[in-house]
């Protein structure tokens, strides 16, 4: 299809075209570009939040000691820290933005299933939000729990963890109806002649990740309901001197919160499922490995939050058996690092932003995804166990993973949703910064883990300084490189973009730049394979 | 790092390097790969780009090659950390209280101490309680390492094989000095050990308050020395005049009887000055009366 077969008569998504005009018909609006930019907004707006707040605690770090604030502040911090990259930015991260904006478009449908659901979704989030921001000023203090909220501490500390908690319960609402609109989505949306199996990678990334949200997150909103009733109501769940048991938190806390790892990193690695053959310009290597992948851990990932627990006298017979199923759960995430490499095989590589994002996403996925195996073996996990290498891991797997991909993605598909070209050189520059700054921040935090340094340490001994100082400078060049990342892609100078600027093959570059607000007026062509590249 | 210091070390630091082994050689493979393919097949180079259909057989090995490599890596794994749960029976006990934000070692013998010293090359086998939150123990040096959970018995066993003093780190977060929640591991010879043992105050002969004042995690944040932690010091602390803020105005308090009660009871209704409001929860139902006058007693000893 190409550019001529849409008319003037077919204006952006980005022009208003209803009664209402300005913020008005973006507050009011069902269409999920739109949706997706004002979820992209609000978490551009909590993530700058979160950094700032990372960059305190390691500025705190810097030095043994105190240096500007005191440990009952830097609690707070990495609690706040912890809850709003986790809740607010990566579990509905790359699902909110990209499977809202491009989902819908590459299975050739005109929205989701349920467009007004969608804007509640959007609505909850923010309610949600508002609630954990709440919290941090009303009542008697910022929660001091950790994002994790363990029992008994949790149910028993004098601060605000009511407020809290009740934001992660509302957010997690947000979280199931977003999953139920795109199960219903990818169902019942698809243009006619677009099977299953001719589907993108990313709509199949986007499915396996909305079912776990869909059975998950309920547990996690029981649980936290829990807590409120422990604390209000003194019912005896978890805290022994009620006679409950501390151990089952963790349980129903882990049932949740470890599938959770696979809502957000399902769709990161649907991104970089989609960016890769695009700038190889070779169809993806394994299609069908990489689909079933994505099924596979979305199943057997329920089935590993014990490792969680290897240190918290659970019987032994279980930890054996956590131990063995988180191994397995570990070779469908090998399968697709295998497939995307071998798709670069003889293909023509274009090192666009996109394209470093997606490499720089499997180097630091696969350092995270390494290290967990040290955390899935007894005998090691017992000596990682809460110290700073699992700082260190599951930043590698978050921020270097999910991260990346986001920031991939974005560069990926910002010429779609803005209609505008940005500046690659300053890409480049800003990615070099991100990628050096990241490796420096947290890889010293692997060695000082295996030589014991506990986590969420407001003080450490001297034999320390050395690897927290090259962590805090490298957070300084990451932070650098958010800054030109986010002036470059933000400033407003940016020629205009072409409807296909990189030669993807998916349906959402056979669409105008920025795309129309009814994105297909009639149905699409349906190739045989989504990355044909013959 | 790779000291040999408990019976442990040998055993899991071999798993570690055999997962790091494998785990370098994945990484160099992949990243190898990754950028070779970037500089041969860059579009300058390879402009027009080869389509290569899927290869099962390809599938197929690394399918199974990697579930081969991680069931290895689960075995060696579970076989180095049968050991840490079978405890030899000819083990010392020690009892490990973990309360906020201290740790305590009881020897057979009802002996206490702030330290945990040990004979060496003998086995030793920690029971470790929790007064107040979920605790960690840990002793890096020792690869060994477990939750102290309240209400549940878990435990540790090792056996020390070095002389030297190794760090004990609180590794479960418990609060506002929960990164000062350390103490030390002293493996000595057998005779200084009987010394050092012999040397000890009997648990029991503590004064009734101040085994309240542990057990309700006070001294945490109150120290018995005079040092600031996170609120006022117990020493010298009694017969005082202290500087409060009540209900925003300042005023002068005499440190007596009812002060204290209410202090503990309503700890937010007059805060010294200089100090924060809300890290204090109320302890009206958990220390009882009676216990009050036993810990006030105490309090008037601490001149």
């Amino acid at each position: 299809m190409t550019e001529e077969s849409y008319p003037i008569a077919h204006p952006s998504y980005l022009v208003d075209t209803g009664k209402r005009k300005g913020i008005k018909a973006w507050l009011t609006t069902c269409d999920h570009k739109r949706i997706a930019l004002l979820y992209l907004w609000s978490i551009m707006v909590f993530f700058i939040i979160g950094a700032i707040l990372g960059e305190t605690m390691r500025t705190e770090l810097f030095r043994p000691g105190q240096q500007f604030y005191g440990p009952q502040t830097y609690n707070a911090i990495f609690t706040l820290h912890g809850l709003i990259m986790i809740f607010l930015i990566v579990i509905p991260g790359l699902t909110v933005v990209f499977g809202n904006f491009v989902m819908p478009i590459m299975i050739g449908a005109n929205d989701v299933a349920f467009p007004r659901l969608n804007l509640f979704s959007w609505y909850l989030y923010i309610l949600g939000a508002a609630v954990v921001v709440v919290s941090q000023f009303a009542g008697s203090g910022p929660p001091d729990t950790g994002w994790t909220f363990y029992a008994p501490y949790s149910t028993q500390t004098h601060t605000n963890v009511i407020a809290a908690v009740s934001g992660a319960f509302i957010l997690g609402f947000s979280s199931i109806l977003t999953g139920i609109n795109f199960i219903v989505t990818i169902h019942r949306l698809r243009t006619p002649k677009m099977t299953f199996f001719k589907m993108p990678l990313l709509p199949w990334a986007v499915y396996a990740t909305a079912w776990i949200q869909v059975l998950a997150t309920p547990i996690i909103g029981i649980t936290l309901l829990m807590i409120i009733g422990e604390r209000v109501f003194r019912i005896g769940f978890f805290d022994p001197a009620l006679g409950g048991d501390p151990i089952l938190y963790q349980h129903l806390f882990w049932i949740y919160s470890h599938p959770a790892v696979y809502i957000m990193i399902l769709p990161a690695m649907g991104v970089i499922t989609e960016i890769i053959p695009t700038f190889s310009q070779r169809r993806i290597f394994g299609y069908k490995a990489i689909a079933f992948s994505s099924l596979a851990i979305a199943g057997v990932g329920y089935f590993v939050w014990g490792h969680h627990m290897f240190t918290s006298g659970m019987s032994k017979e279980a930890i054996w058996v956590f131990s063995l199923l988180t191994f397995l759960v570990a070779v469908p995430s090998a399968i697709k690092v295998f497939n995307w490499v071998t798709t670069m095989y003889k293909g023509s590589i274009d090192l666009k932003p996109p394209m470093l994002y997606a490499m720089a996403f499997i180097f630091l996925f696969t350092i995270g995804g390494l290290t967990g195996l040290v955390q899935g073996a007894l005998a090691t996990d017992i000596q990682v166990h809460d110290t700073s290498f699992i700082v260190a891991h599951f930043h590698y797997i978050i921020f270097g993973g999910v991260g990346f991909a986001f920031l991939g993605g974005l560069h990926y598909w910002y010429p779609k949703m803005f209609g505008r070209l940005y500046n690659i050189r300053t890409a480049n520059i800003a990615w070099g910064f991100l990628f050096t700054g990241f490796n420096l921040l947290y890889f010293p935090q692997f060695v000082i883990g295996l030589e014991g340094m506990p986590r969420r340490y407001f003080d450490y001994l001297p034999q320390f300084t050395l690897s927290q100082q090259i962590s805090t400078v490298g957070g300084y060049l990451l932070g650098i490189g958010l800054i030109i990342m986010i002036v470059n892609l933000f400033r407003k100078s940016g020629e205009k973009a072409p409807d296909n600027p990189w030669g993807g093959k998916t349906l959402e570059w056979q669409l105008p730049s920025p795309p129309p607000e009814e994105n297909f007026s009639t149905p699409p062509n349906v190739s045989d394979f989504p990355y044909d590249y013959d | 790092m790779y000291t040999g210091a408990s019976n442990f070390v040998e055993g899991v630091d071999w798993v570690f390097k055999l997962i790091f082994g494998i785990g370098f050689f994945f990484l160099f493979l992949i990243t190898g790969m990754m950028i070779y393919f970037a500089i041969r097949y860059n579009r300058k180079r390879h402009p027009k780009a080869e389509q290569i259909k899927d290869n099962i057989a390809l599938e197929i090995a690394w399918i199974t090659i990697p579930t081969i490599i991680v069931i290895l890596m689960f075995y060696y794994g579970y076989a180095a950390f049968q050991p840490m749960i079978w405890v030899p029976r000819d083990s010392m006990q020690v009892k490990v209280t973990g309360r906020m934000w201290q740790w305590s070692f009881e020897y057979p013998g009802g002996r206490q101490a702030n330290e945990l010293v040990l004979p060496i090359n003998q086995p030793v086998k920690l029971n470790l309680h929790s007064v107040d939150v979920i605790h960690g123990f840990s002793i890096p040096d020792f690869r060994v390492k477990e939750d102290v959970v309240p209400g549940k018995d878990n435990y540790m066993w090792f056996k020390p094989q070095r002389l030297g003093d190794y760090e004990i780190f609180c590794t479960a977060y418990c609060g506002v000095r929960h990164s000062y929640m350390g103490s030390k591991v002293r493996v000595v010879t057998q005779k200084d050990f009987t010394h050092w043992l012999a040397a000890l105050p009997l648990a029991s002969a503590e004064p009734e308050g101040l085994t309240i004042l542990k057990k309700n995690a006070c001294i945490g944040c109150h120290s018995m020395d005079g040092s600031k932690l996170v609120s006022v010091s117990f020493k010298g602390l009694f017969g005082k005049t202290e500087t409060v803020i009540t209900n925003g105005k300042q005023r002068k308090v005499m440190v007596d009887d009812t002060y204290i009660i209410a202090s503990v009871y309503e700890p937010d209704k007059d805060i010294v000055f200089g100090y924060q409001k809300g890290i204090m929860k109320s302890y009206k139902g958990l220390i009882k009366e009676d216990e009050m006058k036993k810990i006030i007693d105490y309090l008037k000893t601490l001149k």
